[in-house]
């Protein structure tokens, strides 16, 4: 991989023609709709994107429309990266037998955390240690949001769905996240990466890098869904600040293995006292409003010790890589 | 759908989307409109680039942000990120 900076001004970008369209049927307010904007606008020549099944595969092709301006693929819930890998092979066959001209095509999958921590990650993992060359995409917006909200196992600790309802029995989910990006990282990737649609310019930075490797890349985007988090439309960009702000969902990236906290997150390690409790995270999103009643409260508490834990252990494997 | 979509019969195999979404407007959808305040504007480009539906436009001719309403669906991303405060949502009977 080089180690090239690129320089995504906004005055550029934004006269960048969308690869991904109006028109979409997205809920107002979406920020998965935006991340996949933002990848697309990342892009740097011929792409092929395949998208598993998930809210942003259904408002997007809904018949007769179709909201992407480059060729598209969609098959099954559980493989976007078989088809990845599928896409690949066929390109590489015909180029070899002089079917097709010989310019480099990326390959972009797209996967929401249902299509990839659960029903997608024999076909990730398979695809990824047979080192096929595509930049996998999660948009994490922690939840089956396309079938009405049931719990992934991507979704956090506390928070209510309709599968993990808070009650008088539980109070929401009772399990933590599953740590995907480790998992991703055990498999010797070159490049893995988390990012979240507030701070654009990193995104797209990270998108840019992913495909300029020559391999198997995967980024890791948060994306808040109003719907599911039952939060305010105009606040899902905020909480996609909040998460990075209290250290909920850390941002950085990882060549070879080697970590490196990305500038929003890397100034919290420097400024300590900038980071924010998880209660300013957790306010006003109505899946953790039960977690706000005193029978509750040690919701909370777990959530930020957890939190914290995860942080500190991030911290230090930061450091352990840079010395 | 309109009486010259195509029958199941006409269909390709696999029933291939054939027609560009930027035909259906969802702009309909909203309840609050964004209005901006151009004094206020710094053309930060920051509502352009977090806007889910691609419907806040930046013309380089001018150096303004123009709103497509057509598509806009009023979710306020772009009126709560401004870090001018330059745009606000108003019901549409307000600003008449």
């Amino acid at each position: 991989m080089t180690t090239q900076e690129w320089k995504f001004t906004a005055k550029d970008m934004a006269i960048k023609p969308d690869l991904f369209t109006s028109g979409h049927r997205a809920c107002a307010g979406c920020a998965p709709a935006a991340v996949l904007r933002l990848v697309m606008k990342a892009t740097r020549g011929p792409t092929i994107v395949t998208q598993a099944t998930g809210c942003m595969e259904i408002v997007g092709s809904i018949y007769p429309y179709t909201s992407w301006n480059l060729p598209w693929l969609h098959t099954a819930f559980e493989n976007a990266a078989a088809n990845a890998a599928g896409i690949d092979a066929a390109i590489k066959i015909m180029q070899k037998k002089g079917k097709m001209s010989k310019e480099h095509i990326d390959i972009i999958a797209l996967a929401g955390d249902g299509g990839t921590l659960d029903i997608g990650l024999q076909a990730l993992s398979g695809a990824v240690e047979r080192g096929h060359d595509f930049l996998f995409v999660l948009y994490d917006n922690e939840g089956y949001m396309n079938t009405g909200i049931q719990r992934s196992s991507s979704t956090p600790l506390g928070a209510s769905t309709t599968t993990s309802p808070a009650g008088s029995v539980i109070p929401g989910k009772l399990e933590t996240k599953k740590p995907i990006t480790e998992i991703m990282l055990a498999h010797g990737m070159e490049y893995v990466a988390t990012a979240t649609p507030y701070y654009w310019k990193d995104l797209l930075t990270k998108v840019r890098k992913g495909l300029e490797v020559e391999g198997p890349a995967f980024l890791h985007v948060f994306a808040p869904c109003p719907r599911g988090w039952r939060s305010e439309p105009s606040k899902s960009m905020e909480y996609s600040k909040l998460a990075v702000e209290s250290c909920i969902f850390p941002i950085w990236e990882a060549v070879n293995g080697i970590r490196q906290l990305s500038t929003p997150s890397k100034i919290l390690q420097l400024a300590p006292q900038k980071k924010k409790p998880v209660k300013a995270y957790l306010e006003g999103q109505g899946r953790f409003r039960h977690l706000f009643l005193p029978k509750n409260s040690h919701v909370i508490d777990q959530i930020q010790s957890l939190t914290d834990a995860r942080w500190a252990k991030l911290l230090k494997q930061c450091e352990t890589a840079t010395n | 759908m309109s009486s010259k979509d195509k029958t199941w019969k006409e269909l390709g195999i696999a029933a291939v989307c054939y027609r560009p979404s930027v035909g259906f407007m969802t702009g309909d959808w909203k309840t609050y409109m964004p209005i901006r305040d151009l004094e206020k504007c710094t053309t930060c480009l920051t509502c352009v680039m977090l806007c889910p539906e691609d419907a806040i436009r930046f013309r380089p001719e001018h150096g303004k942000i123009e709103f497509d309403l057509g598509f806009c669906k009023g979710c306020g991303i772009c009126a709560n990120e401004c870090p001018t405060k330059a745009i606000t949502m108003k019901l549409p009977e307000d600003e008449e």
